[in-house]
């Protein structure tokens, strides 16, 4: 059998979704933006909502996130995401509404419109990378890096006293009113790689269902930032990420 | 028919005139003395009536970026604040100028700095003319004396912001905001629809029609090649403004020996101290700044070749004041008087102050 025998549309099994462009990802190899943005635009395109989504881009790494689906995207201040959907939303009830928000962003600077956005219940959804590390600055310490992990602003580990502790916003958010679905997913393997779409998906029919405030966690690696090999880093994730902040639903209603 | 007056306060007439202007939304978050805007509006319910989005923040800060979001869509969206909350609006503001974004902002100030006074100032004269956040940006700035022009503004700073996609300022005071005039509304037109808003704001962040590149709001340019070019180009349509949209109005100025210089309430106060003068013979007129930035140089420039010397009165200790030295190049003696704190000075003392300094 010839290759050119094989290469027939009636045998397509996998393909890059139409709405990611050909543009040179800045992400570094084995990060798990790639793949989340991958998930976000397969979830479009299969709910046929590609005319009608708004993206909101973070502060951090990925601040470029518009470069790379193409949809219509509003690149916000550093934090405020959740402000702008919000307005977003509320003035086009008939549109799909996102953010797409890392640890730093969504958890220190941005934790008033993460709680309040949530609180109101507004029908959007909160995409929150979280790698416990401020990865497009350098690698400072972010409020969900772990106790004792090394950062460049806590070079000798995260130190409670000096620090606090881990922040599990998810935890909080499940605790409000407003949000009809948190969920905490990641992208290592291929089974939590096919979950994760799923949650995504549900998360996104829940914002225009009207039924809240949707917010999927990817705990995600940073293997730059955490100094690891891309296949080390996903390991040491597993063993210590997951255990502070571990997979699953924190509510799904 | 009879023109339909109503009797209100200036922050009563700016949440009715965005009603009747057909304004998409508002995003507020209550501080002294301007909670009347956001008040009247929950009053009015707009939301039954127009569509009118109007919503409570959890801080100024999510209020601008609530109005960050909605400017992208195209929509007539707005805020209020009083001076310690503009100051914290001033990052949003600053990405808003960036992103070349339409929107109307109103600043009812108060005395000030820090948590400063409820009443009445005009020392956020700075913050807002020359610039306030970071970068180099400006914002079309309105400076109503009366309640009738408070009412007007919102529609005229719509238009100039959808205009030139740029912000706009409403600059007013506690004495404005809280009196209470007489007043014609404007007349009821429809918010836009989303066909209208698509044709008018091919820019907006309405979801991507096929064929059409995504639009994308962003003020992020790493290139500094690229970053310049984006600089020059908002500076262009700055000096276009500046050639454009001054607006002022002058008072018994062309037979003046002396020009008293003030805007919004100050100019209120003055236009009774030219009365006084005039009883007394002596020949006194009033120039009052409408928009604070475009600033009216030229045409301060050209009275100053007619006149002795000029007053800048500011409830502020000298900030318009520079403004007016820079327009008439040295050729007349500038001075200033203001008072602070939130005190209001009476047409007498600026009287008093004029022979004083001036004369």
């Amino acid at each position: 059998m010839n290759i050119t025998d094989i290469i027939k549309p009636e045998n397509l099994v996998y393909e890059k979704p139409a709405l990611m462009n050909d543009n040179y990802m800045h992400y570094c190899p084995g990060c798990s933006h790639g793949v989340v943005h991958k998930l976000v635009a397969e979830v479009i395109e299969e709910m046929g909502m590609d005319e009608k989504t708004i993206g909101v881009a973070p502060v951090g790494c990925a601040v470029f996130a518009y470069n790379y689906l193409d949809i219509d995207w509003q690149e916000a201040a550093h934090g405020r995401a959740p402000a702008l959907a919000t307005a977003i939303k509320r003035l086009n009830p008939d549109k799909m509404v996102f953010t797409y928000q890392g640890d730093g962003d969504l958890a220190a600077i941005g934790t008033a419109e993460t709680i309040h956005a949530c609180n109101r219940g507004e029908n959007i959804v909160i995409i929150f990378i979280n790698n416990a590390i401020y990865g497009m600055t350098g690698g400072q310490m972010a409020p969900t890096t772990l106790e004792s992990m090394k950062t460049s602003t806590c070079p000798m580990g995260r130190n409670t006293e000096l620090n606090g502790y881990p922040l599990k916003i998810s935890n909080l958010l499940a605790q409000l009113e407003g949000t009809c679905l948190v969920t905490r997913q990641s992208t290592h393997t291929a089974p939590a790689i096919k979950k994760a779409k799923k949650m995504l998906k549900l998360a996104f029919e829940n914002s225009m269902a009207g039924k809240g405030t949707s917010v999927v966690e990817f705990v995600s690696s940073c293997n730059s930032g955490w100094k690891m090999s891309p296949d080390a880093a996903n390991k040491w994730m597993a063993e210590h990420m997951f255990a502070m902040y571990p997979l699953g639903d924190l509510k799904n209603l | 028919m009879a023109e339909d007056i109503k009797l209100m306060k200036g922050n009563e007439a700016i949440a009715h005139a965005a009603i009747r202007y057909g304004a998409d939304g508002y995003f507020g978050y209550p501080i002294t003395p301007q909670s009347e805007i956001m008040e009247t509006l929950m009053e009015e319910h707009p939301w039954t009536t127009t569509g009118m989005v109007v919503l409570q923040a959890e801080s100024e800060v999510a209020a601008i970026n609530m109005v960050y979001g909605g400017a992208g869509c195209g929509k007539r969206v707005m805020t209020s604040s009083s001076s310690p909350g503009m100051s914290l609006k001033q990052e949003g503001i600053s990405y808003i100028a960036a992103g070349e974004l339409p929107c109307l902002l109103v600043n009812v100030m108060r005395g000030g700095p820090g948590l400063g006074t409820i009443q009445p100032s005009q020392a956020d004269y700075f913050q807002t003319v020359k610039g306030g956040g970071h970068g180099d940006y400006k914002l079309i700035t309105l400076a109503p004396a009366s309640v009738q022009e408070m009412a007007d503004f919102v529609g005229l700073g719509f238009d100039l912001a959808f205009k030139h996609s740029n912000p706009v300022v409403i600059l007013t005071d506690g004495v404005i905001g809280q009196m209470m005039e007489k007043v014609v509304l404007p007349p009821y037109q429809p918010r836009l629809t989303e066909e209208e808003i698509r044709e008018k704001c091919p820019w907006a962040t309405l979801g991507k029609p096929k064929g059409r590149k995504p639009n994308i709001i962003t003020t992020l340019e790493l290139d500094s090649a690229v970053m310049e070019k984006i600089n020059e180009k908002l500076q262009a349509k700055y000096r276009h403004i500046e050639e454009t949209e001054v607006r002022y109005e002058a008072i018994l100025c062309d037979d003046a020996d002396y020009i008293i210089v003030a805007f919004g309430s100050a100019a209120r106060i003055c236009q009774k101290t030219v009365e006084l003068a005039r009883e007394q013979g002596l020949k006194v007129g009033l120039f009052r700044p409408v928009t604070l930035w475009p600033f009216p140089s030229k045409e301060l420039n050209y009275y100053a070749d007619r006149v002795k010397g000029m007053l800048s009165v500011e409830l502020n200790a000298g900030q318009m004041v520079e403004d007016i030295r820079l327009a008439v190049k040295g050729k007349i003696p500038v001075e200033h008087f203001g008072r602070l704190g939130g005190i209001v000075p009476d047409p007498n003392e600026v009287l008093e102050a004029l022979k004083k300094k001036c004369f």
